[in-house]
């Protein structure tokens, strides 16, 4: 397999996609259909490829897979791609996700040529971040994506898109830039910005580490978003066209936990074990606080954003623990929430194509009405709640067993969060689609159509499936997140043996 | 010819030599011909061309002209032939905004050609006189060119303006420059440097620099004394704004790193924490200033002054690696502004120019590669990677974190995050808001500057090495 570059090639094509569609002339029927087709294509024809990275990929080996390297900026940073058990699973939940958001999007006609570049860009930008083993390139990824998803809110949105396109770009560009200096320091540090290259000798002493770290994680807290600078997410979710709100939730909000697992744990060790109870603590807010203001939403966008925000501290917590089951579970939450998330969404997407609201007041009693939809819908709600049998328990089980380890009443506080999640998802479920049928602008809702239905059916079968046999999920990682706790306890014994040595 | 250039010594300095020639006889023929501005337009930018081969022609190495009143090394070849680049540009955006606004005369391309002239000199001084000399040359026909729109009384007062504080900073600066010849006995840079290095440096010598560094910075329009720019660049003919934000900000820079550098190495913390806080001053007061304004073209004066900023932290780094990334930022900023103003040239309606931000509302939907391109520009000017303002500021704070000056590094992200604010301020403009009324289509060069210099923008990710070592070895020729 070391033939073709499997990684460029998947990572570059949405952007031939684009130039296809850009050179689409015209703004008929006709051309916007060719449009439509030519971006699910792309899409779908990068997804195939990418799973050929699954099939070649070897789960025994931790170390990067499909290396790719050329020079680029000449001794500072490369052209450097791969991936590990670590990153792989994302740029397959991209690829797989990208196709179903142009599906979702096929109602779209407003400037739609710009609207499917601006996601091919995206797509391509999203799975160089998880690719990228050069952090200067990792950055270029991590950064670019602002520009895209800032014109899908900001052109396609609600009605408050200017307020929520603003409020995203800036809060994530704050959060990045400190992230960029931290680059710069350790590249003069270590002479290198190559990740792997960086693994073999993590050694930046326990001060540096401090700041580092904090850098770091100014930019993945934001990006994740762990409370208390979670609050552009509601807003950039609200306002945001469905398929963007998909990408954000299922993808962009993931490159927060990859960093944490790609950068914070592995290079910045000592300091990841001083910080692990201020993550908690931010974890268990996120979890319990979050939860409590997802039950009191009206918007059903909103609720889910907020849900998103809670389901993120599991995976903070669980990352944080720094041990097996932790990291396992947040990996494991953070692809099932991906797919979960990403439904609902997609769910919420159906009832506002038809209804152009989001208020849970406008609706009620839709199982009447819509059978099909309301049993979707109730698969994702379970998910979302972490029933046993769906993705969703996998990893909260994974990542409270990985707490309880650590310390029982995080664990406790955490686990009181799956009871909420319960409570804000049920009732949101009774509102929307139990009860009387009795608003008259319900009367003629239509269930789904099978474009729909083909957008999420995948998604239920997955979210059932990893749910009943996540082994497929946990064994790809399973290597690297060994090799990588086997670095951090390294790491720590050595920092321990030092401070040993100094009493 | 050549013996007399041999015999001054001369020979190194031929192409400014070859510039102040055909600049003059430029203006004879312009003189004694009716209607010549399009053929002095187009023979002063092959002139301009010829130039640039002859700078690049010459020998190569370390040059000294006229005794060692001029320098030629590798930093001062580069800075020329941006310079030269930024000037040619400058007239070829000017031509048809010229015609239609009816101020088309052949002195303007002259008073640019002695304009780039000074420049050259400057970029090329080795000691305070010439320093000078290059700076009052440029600057004579810098005040003229502001005030080319002579029955308008913005632009007369623009040049009024200029006119007035750049005497004054001219004045201070020639009082820096008399107290450092008066404490160290030299007006050579490289006699300085010996000076100061032998013996203890006064106090006198420090006032000195500060004088000179005030001068300086008024050229380069950095905090506190950039209160010309915003005036001179709303005020003066667009193609003339466009020609003041590109080359003779890139001339000033080279010869503020050289005036830096080259004389005063030895006493390096004493000038720094000046440029830090000029920085810093700069970095926020662009940042925040630019927010509130209206007119484009004010905006873009606010902010190159903060990008003035980010490249005087590579100088503050005094470093080899500090100026390698001024000589990036200088010559990626040149690209974005010239392209950057060929979007706002563009910004005509049947009834004339117009220059306010809220003028572009809706653009995306009536021109949409005029709005692509300067959304680019600004994305790129924001510093959002992968566009090439993000490798500018990426080598800045190489620099700065090299040269361990953390804090300077975090005020200019949080700077850079508060610029772009208005920076996509005009993006929400052009893609978020409802068109108003269209603009004229754009005019071929015009056009042409603009998709150039963004494609220069776009694929820069592709090939930032050529760059980054050109640069590398123009900074090494200072060290």
């Amino acid at each position: 397999m070391s033939g073709w570059p499997i990684l460029s090639v998947v990572t570059f094509l949405p952007l031939v996609g684009a130039a296809f569609v850009l050179a689409i002339r015209g703004n008929d029927a006709v051309a916007l259909r060719n449009m439509r087709w030519a971006a699910l294509w792309t899409t779908i024809v990068t997804f195939v490829l990418s799973l050929l990275i699954w099939h070649y990929f070897d789960t025994a080996n931790p170390d990067f897979q499909f290396v790719e390297k050329l020079s680029w900026l000449g001794d500072t940073a490369s052209y450097h791609m791969g991936v590990d058990g670590i990153s792989m699973l994302f740029v397959i939940l991209t690829t797989f996700l990208m196709p179903i958001c142009i599906l979702a999007s096929w109602q779209v006609d407003k400037r739609l040529r710009e609207y499917l570049i601006a996601f091919l860009v995206l797509e391509t930008l999203m799975i160089g971040v998880f690719c990228a083993l050069d952090m200067v390139l990792f950055y270029l990824f991590f950064e670019g994506g602002l520009i895209p998803m800032f014109l899908i809110i900001g052109v396609w949105g609600g009605p408050r898109r200017v307020y929520a396109s603003f409020k995203f770009f800036l809060y994530t560009l704050l959060g990045s830039v400190l992230m960029l200096l931290a680059i710069i320091a350790m590249y003069w540090y270590s002479g290198t910005t190559d990740i792997a290259v960086l693994y073999k000798n993590p050694n930046f002493p326990a001060g540096m580490q401090t700041w580092l770290w904090l850098a770091f994680f100014a930019s993945f807290a934001v990006k994740m978003p762990m409370w208390p600078v979670h609050t552009w997410l509601p807003d950039a979710h609200v306002e945001a066209p469905t398929a963007g709100s998909v990408i954000l939730a299922a993808i962009l909000l993931k490159m927060g936990g990859y960093g944490f697992l790609r950068f914070s744990v592995p290079m910045f060790p000592i300091a990841s074990d001083l910080f692990a109870p201020f993550v908690f603590t931010l974890s268990v807010v996120a979890i319990v606080y979050t939860s409590l203001v997802a039950m009191m939403q009206e918007d059903m966008k909103k609720l889910i954003a907020y849900s998103s925000v809670a389901h993120m501290g599991f995976v903070t917590m669980g990352i944080f623990t720094l041990n097996r089951q932790g990291i396992d579970g947040a990996l494991f939450q953070m692809i099932s929430h991906g797919i979960v998330s990403g439904a609902l969404f997609l769910c919420v997407g159906v009832v506002y194509d038809r209804m152009h609201t989001r208020e849970i007041k406008a609706y009620g009693g839709l199982v009447n009405r819509m059978p099909l939809y309301a049993l979707t819908f109730m698969v994702f709600t379970m998910a979302n709640v972490g029933l046993p049998g769906t993705s969703g328990f996998v990893g909260e089980f994974l990542t409270l067993m990985g707490a309880f380890q650590n310390n029982t009443w995080v664990a406790f506080f955490a686990t009181t969060g799956v009871i909420l999640s319960a409570g804000y998802a049920l009732w949101l479920y009774r509102r929307v689609v139990f009860g009387k049928l009795e608003k008259a602008s319900l009367k003629h809702i239509t269930d789904m159509t099978p474009r729909e239905a083909l957008a999420l059916v995948p998604l239920i079968v997955l979210t059932i499936f990893f749910g009943v046999y996540p082994s497929p999920i946990l064994d790809v990682f399973g290597a690297s997140v060994e090799s990588l706790m086997a670095g951090v306890n390294k790491s720590l014994a050595a920092a321990g043996a030092i401070t040993a040595a100094g009493l | 010819m050549m013996s007399l250039l041999d015999h001054i010594q001369g020979a190194a300095a031929l192409p400014e030599i070859f510039l102040a020639v055909a600049a003059m006889a430029l203006l004879m023929f312009g003189v004694f011909r009716d209607k010549s501005a399009d053929i002095v337009n187009i023979a002063a930018i092959i002139v301009l061309g010829i130039t640039v081969a002859l700078v690049l022609g010459g020998a190569g190495g370390r040059q000294e002209a006229f005794g060692g009143v001029l320098v030629i090394d590798t930093f001062a070849r580069f800075m020329k032939v941006l310079t030269l680049f930024g000037s040619a540009v400058a007239i070829v955006l000017s031509v048809n905004f010229m015609k239609a606004e009816k101020i088309e005369r052949f002195e303007y391309p002259i008073l640019i050609l002695l304009a780039t002239t000074g420049m050259m000199i400057m970029i090329s001084a080795n000691g305070l006189i010439a320093l000078y000399m290059g700076l009052e040359l440029q600057s004579l026909a810098l005040y003229v060119v502001a005030a080319i729109d002579r029955d308008k009384a913005k632009s007369s007062e623009a040049g009024l303006k200029y006119f007035v504080l750049g005497a004054l900073s001219s004045g201070m600066l020639l009082y820096g420059a008399s107290l450092i010849y008066g404490f160290t006995g030299h007006v050579g840079f490289a006699e300085i440097a010996q000076s100061i290095k032998a013996g203890e440096p006064g106090l006198g010598l420090t006032f000195g620099l500060v004088f000179l560094i005030a001068g300086l910075a008024f050229k380069v329009s950095a905090v506190p004394f950039h209160m010309w720019t915003p005036d001179v660049y709303e005020g003066a003919p667009t193609p003339v704004a466009a020609f003041f934000a590109a080359a003779p900000k890139i001339a000033a820079m080279a010869l503020f790193v050289r005036a830096m550098l080259a004389p005063f190495p030895s006493i390096l913390p004493d000038w720094q924490q000046i440029l830090v806080f000029i920085s810093i001053a700069s970095m926020l007061l662009g940042a925040f200033a630019a927010i509130g304004q209206t007119n484009i073209k004010r905006l873009l004066a606010y902010s190159s002054i903060g990008h003035m900023g980010y490249a005087l932290i590579g100088l503050a780094a005094g470093s080899p690696e500090g100026v390698k990334s001024v000589v990036i930022y200088m010559t990626i900023y040149l690209i974005m502004t010239l392209g950057t103003f060929a979007c706002v040239l563009a910004m005509r309606r049947k009834d004339g120019q117009v220059e306010n931000i809220s003028d572009l509302a809706g653009l995306a939907r009536t021109n949409g590669l005029h709005a692509f391109f300067l959304a680019v520009f600004m994305f790129s000017l924001a510093g959002i990677p992968p566009l090439a303002g993000f490798f500018a500021k990426y080598f800045i704070f190489m620099a700065a974190i090299k040269a361990n000056m953390i804090t300077l590094a975090v005020i200019g992200v949080l700077a850079s995050v508060v610029g772009a604010v208005y920076y996509i301020r005009i993006i929400k403009l052009m893609y978020f808001d409802e068109p108003v009324e269209r603009f004229e289509p754009m005019v071929t060069e015009v056009k042409a500057v603009a998709v150039l210099s963004g494609l220069f923008v776009i694929f820069f990710v592709l090939f930032p090495q050529p760059l980054s070592a050109l640069a590398e070895a123009a900074a090494a020729s200072l060290f």
